[in-house]
């Protein structure tokens, strides 16, 4: 682990992997002193930003290096079914490019736990991790990809929460109203949500 | 109940408090009035809570007419207030009895007024804050012409006895921004980390809430590799690979995918707020704690 520094409230804690990353952020999220505001996990790193009246950088850098990593289990109770049609524009194509059938894709997708690792990009944009597959990037994002996407990049799966540009490779499409900005909670998925997918005909 | 009536929104008119915290983990940033200093000051003067809501006005060029009996206070960026066509003071607490019409001018100085009024403006709060986030297009939507805020009963305190507070007219030249070393300094050596300094950086058009893009010399990598998206704060400076830097507003995506070179201080932050398109910026480190 590395701890960067991030102007005068925050640090930047990096990991080896996506696995550690995300067994750091649960025992952050589970022991995080008063004064910790703000942490923001991604793929390699979490961000942690506090109310330096309450806590200096020194003490929190301090509690970052005493973590015990590893003993927090991340998937937390909360399970999230997502209904999804395989109709995606790029479904044929990550199938050739994972060498399998689509109907072998599809399976695979199905099949996986999916958890949700971190929200980025968007309100409610999950990163959902676990597929142990890993799928490139279009070369060219869409201008537009709409609303209830279901798409690969990376090492992750990802649901567009709405309309918006975006360079994922889309599988299929889902109903499921992922952010709802008028609740208390708005959206659907958060990070430690386990996820699956449930598939329906048209 | 108390209100305050929109008769003329301006260019663009928000609802903001001092914004959200810990709902990061939805994918949602701070948000919040982007001048804090400016906004705590307008509820002080009126004896709110500092957590009140009030108005973030850019650019000016509004009018409001009060429904009830107010106390309010305008802050921020400087121009000539008027209540009922006669002028009036910034930066203490003015009333307005009902019926009076409170108008700003276009601001000469500055970018963005605020308005407090006391008790605050009392809409529903969305992930603990009443802050339209400009980004995730959450909490109130911009005012329009006829819109009636609801203003609360949550002032605690007094109207202070203050008749002027000082306070510096926003700065028209070059202004001195504070920042320390961010996560990926290193990325782009000594050579460029000194170019950052030494060159005077003009605020581009492109410059909202969400970000301030700012243009001068390209800040070229020494390191070629694609960044992993990782969380991003306000006042983050971002590099784009075209070498290009963005400072990061309140209401910046939670995760972004390019270096962060350097962060702005919070007071910076708030000075940001007031530079207008156009105007030069030049960059300091920031020393001590």
């Amino acid at each position: 682990m590395k701890i960067m520094p991030y102007g005068d409230r925050a640090v930047l804690a990096e990991f080896e992997d996506l696995e550690s990353t995300i067994a750091a952020y649960a025992s952050m999220e589970d022991s995080k002193p008063s004064g910790v505001l703000g942490l923001v996990p991604a793929a390699r790193t979490v961000l942690v930003s506090v109310d330096p009246e309450r806590i200096g950088l020194r003490a929190l850098v301090d509690w970052i290096n005493s973590l015990e990593v590893g003993t927090a289990a991340y998937a937390d109770s909360k399970e999230v079914t997502i209904p999804i049609r395989y109709d995606g524009a790029d479904l044929e194509e990550v199938a050739k490019i994972l060498d399998r059938s689509t109907d072998s894709l599809i399976d695979w997708h199905l099949k996986t736990d999916w958890v949700c690792a971190f929200i980025g990009f968007a309100p409610g944009f999950a990163y959902l991790a676990g597929g142990g597959l890993s799928v490139p990037r279009l070369e060219t994002s869409r201008p537009e990809v709409p609303r209830g996407s279901v798409a690969l990049a990376g090492e992750f799966c990802g649901i567009y929460p709405r309309n918006s540009p975006g360079g994922w490779r889309i599988i299929g499409t889902t109903e499921a109203e992922l952010w709802d900005g008028e609740l208390e909670s708005p959206a659907l998925i958060t990070p430690r949500t386990r996820v699956k997918f449930e598939a329906v005909s048209r | 109940m108390k209100a305050l009536r929109v008769i003329n929104p301006g260019a663009l008119t928000l609802v903001q408090d001092r914004g959200r915290s810990g709902a990061t983990a939805f994918g949602v940033g701070r948000s919040g009035a982007m001048d804090r200093a400016a906004m705590a000051l307008a509820n002080r003067l009126v004896g709110n809570p500092k957590d009140a809501a009030g108005l973030e006005i850019l650019l000016g060029g509004v009018e409001f007419e009060a429904l009830g009996d107010l106390w309010i206070a305008v802050t921020g960026s400087w121009g000539l207030l008027k209540v009922d066509d006669l002028p009036a003071e910034p930066n203490t607490a003015i009333r307005l009895n009902a019926g009076s019409r409170l108008k700003l001018p276009v601001t000469e100085h500055g970018l963005r007024f605020y308005l407090a009024i006391r008790g605050g403006v009392d809409l529903p709060p969305i992930l603990g804050s009443r802050s339209r986030d400009t980004l995730a297009m959450i909490g109130p939507d911009p005012l329009r012409a006829g819109d009636e805020l609801p203003i609360g009963i949550s002032s605690i305190d007094p109207i202070p006895v203050v008749d002027l507070v000082p306070v510096n007219i926003p700065d028209a030249g070059t202004r001195q921004i504070e920042v320390r070393p961010g996560p990926r300094r290193g990325w782009f050596g000594p050579e460029n980390w000194s170019k950052f300094f030494e060159a005077e950086w003009v605020v581009s058009q492109r410059s909202d809430r969400r970000g301030i893009r700012i243009d001068g010399p390209i800040l070229g990598r020494v390191k070629d590799e694609e960044l992993l998206s990782e969380g991003m704060l306000p006042g983050a400076i971002q590099v784009s690979p075209d070498g290009v830097p963005t400072i990061l507003g309140v209401d910046h995506p939670v995760t972004g995918g390019y270096p962060v070179i350097a962060v702005v201080t919070d007071p910076s932050l708030d000075a940001l707020a007031q530079v207008r398109p156009g105007q030069v910026i030049k960059f300091r480190l920031a020393t001590g704690r």
